[in-house]
């Protein structure tokens, strides 16, 4: 969109002055603000439905024809086994943290062998569902973004196109499957090491009684809160394969654009998990209520 | 030559009233013309003229803003996913920096189209695969290293291998001898001039280089960027043979020819000043 030149861009001698001129300027930088506002929100609509219609094809692609074996598995052990260390030590790391954040607290109301209760439901639900993602996001989304966007910088995606493999059917579809199939299970990675981790601290160091510790954890912790965990992580895959991806296939030219589509791909899968957390915790607990309204009458 | 490849042969390439514009920037602005099959076209123009825009809206790999592209006789704009795939198999493309996918090795790159879309043993790949690498002169021993192990001159060759490996109608070569050295350009051109002959393939080959040009081709088509044109001018400035090329009488063929500058530097300081 052209920029309107402001009074400042005029030359000397057709430059209005005083009062006039002020106002011709104010109105001037008003008049860019609001074009500058309708071009940013052109640019965010048009590039929300380039999403979609990416979204819309990786599907297309899945149900049509699935990839051969030869391109899934890479994929697989990439996103599945060589994440598994990284979730397995933040798991650990955040129950324990997790026990010493809440003990000192709920010591002082004489609740500590509840924190079995809070830290393992917090896990299940919460914690390890979104820190396996994040690592996921981090570790995985990142390079594939980076990975494809370096193959689109130098022609290696209009190379697939040119010998008629789809691209999306070739470099997508895989990642996606990788990514929405096998996040459940660095989820239950997180989530076991992360109880292991707060039992380990809460019983080992803290010295809280483990038939207590476990009595309440068993009292508070159901299988639905594993299911909300499981349930909410593969929203979370999916969203981390499917950003990530389309930040690599429309990365701009040179090391910058590559290195900027690897940041931007981390930041909105991180954005987008987080949104999706708030909202599909809420479905969750209108399913769960509405399935169980005893459950709703204690709140 | 072109009148004889019009009337001897049913254009394999067809474009109609083309325009593509990237946001507000015109590349390509009502280009026509069909490719005959059988004939090797040179598109001939300074650097952001639209050649390889051109080149990529006949494969598909640009959507044109408007107008009309068709391969023996199908649009392909009105083509799905899909069947865009499958008729890209009818193409073969040489990338200007060939492209190589870098985490396979040159084997896997050549032999990656026969794997794809191929229903061959492993063992007639492998053969298959040496044979081609052999046909652009380059020894067995490539097979197992990585792109970035060889040379600039070599990695076109591989991808010229690669391009000809589904045995392509219409192959299209971009900038094939850019940034190589005047022997291994020679090279790159008698490898095309040798594929035409053994097959009887349809070749479209953008280059800025003359050697190139009178070396390869039956029909030369020049374009010149949209910018530096009066609103209803043609984009395409020369279309015909070499020896017709090199006595056109316009002053922007000649300077091209020849490698003149002319007032390009002065329009360009204008251009610059205006901004």
């Amino acid at each position: 969109m052209a920029s309107i030149p402001s009074p400042s861009q005029l030359p000397d001698d057709s430059r209005p002055r005083g009062v006039f001129g002020w106002l011709l300027g104010f109105v001037t930088h008003i008049g860019s603000v609001v074009l500058n506002g309708f071009d940013n929100t052109a640019n965010a609509i048009t590039s929300l439905g380039a999403f979609t219609q990416f979204v819309f094809r990786t599907f297309s692609w899945l149900f049509s024809r699935l990839p051969r074996r030869g391109t899934v598995w890479p994929n697989f052990y990439e996103v599945g086994v060589n994440s598994l260390p990284v979730v397995a030590l933040t798991g650990t790391f955040i129950g324990m943290v997790l026990a010493v954040q809440s003990y000192f607290q709920f010591r002082q109301i004489g609740l500590e062998t509840r924190l079995g209760g809070v830290i393992n439901m917090t896990l299940l639900r919460e914690l390890g569902p979104v820190l396996a993602a994040t690592m996921l996001a981090g570790r995985v989304g990142s390079s594939m973004a980076a990975e494809l966007g370096t193959m689109r910088v130098t022609q290696q995606i209009d190379a697939l196109s040119a010998m008629g493999v789809n691209p999306i059917h070739y470099l997508v579809v895989p990642r996606f499957m990788a990514c929405l199939l096998l996040i459940p299970t660095l989820t239950v990675m997180a989530d076991f090491m992360g109880v292991a981790g707060g039992h380990f601290y809460c019983v080992n160091i803290l010295g809280i009684d483990i038939h207590h510790y476990w009595h309440n954890s068993a009292k508070f912790v159901t299988n639905f809160d594993l299911f909300v965990g499981l349930f909410k992580s593969i929203f979370f895959g999916a969203a981390i394969a499917m950003v990530s991806c389309y930040q690599g296939f429309n990365c701009s030219e040179g090391a910058e654009g590559v290195g900027s589509a690897s940041t931007r791909s981390f930041v909105y899968s991180f954005v987008a998990i987080l949104v999706m957390d708030l909202f599909l915790g809420i479905a969750l607990d209108s399913i769960y209520f509405t399935l169980h309204p005893e459950g709703a009458s204690l709140l | 030559m072109i009148d004889q490849f019009m009337e001897t042969n049913e254009p394999l390439v067809r474009v109609e009233k083309l325009s593509v514009s990237f946001g507000s920037q015109k590349v390509l602005r009502n280009i026509s013309l069909s490719i005959p099959a059988g004939q090797t076209v040179a598109l001939l123009g300074e650097s952001g003229c639209g050649k390889t825009v051109l080149m990529k809206s006949i494969i598909g790999l640009i959507r044109p803003t408007r107008g009309r592209v068709f391969f023996d006789d199908e649009e392909i704009q009105l083509l799905n996913d899909q069947q865009l795939s499958r008729l890209r198999l009818r193409f073969g493309f040489v990338f200007q920096h060939a492209a190589l996918f870098d985490s396979m090795t040159i084997g896997q790159n050549v032999a990656f189209p026969l794997v794809q879309h191929g229903d061959f043993t492993p063992q007639q790949i492998h053969d298959i695969v040496l044979s081609r690498l052999s046909e652009v002169g380059l020894p067995d021993s490539v097979v197992t290293k990585k792109p970035a192990e060889l040379s600039g001159g070599m990695q076109k060759r591989v991808g010229l291998a690669r391009a000809l490996i589904m045995n392509p109608e219409l192959i299209m070569y971009d900038e094939p001898t850019t940034g190589l050295d005047p022997i291994m350009s020679d090279v790159i051109n008698e490898l095309i001039v040798r594929t035409r002959r053994r097959n009887p393939v349809t070749s479209l080959v953008v280059t800025h280089d003359m050697n190139t040009a009178k070396k390869i081709s039956d029909r030369v088509i020049m374009l010149m960027p949209a910018s530096r044109l009066d609103p209803d001018e043609n984009q395409i400035i020369f279309d015909g043979t070499v020896p017709e090329l090199e006595h056109c009488r316009d002053r922007r063929v000649q300077q091209f020819i020849n490698g003149e500058a002319g007032e390009r530097l002065m329009e360009m300081r204008t251009a610059q000043n205006s901004t």
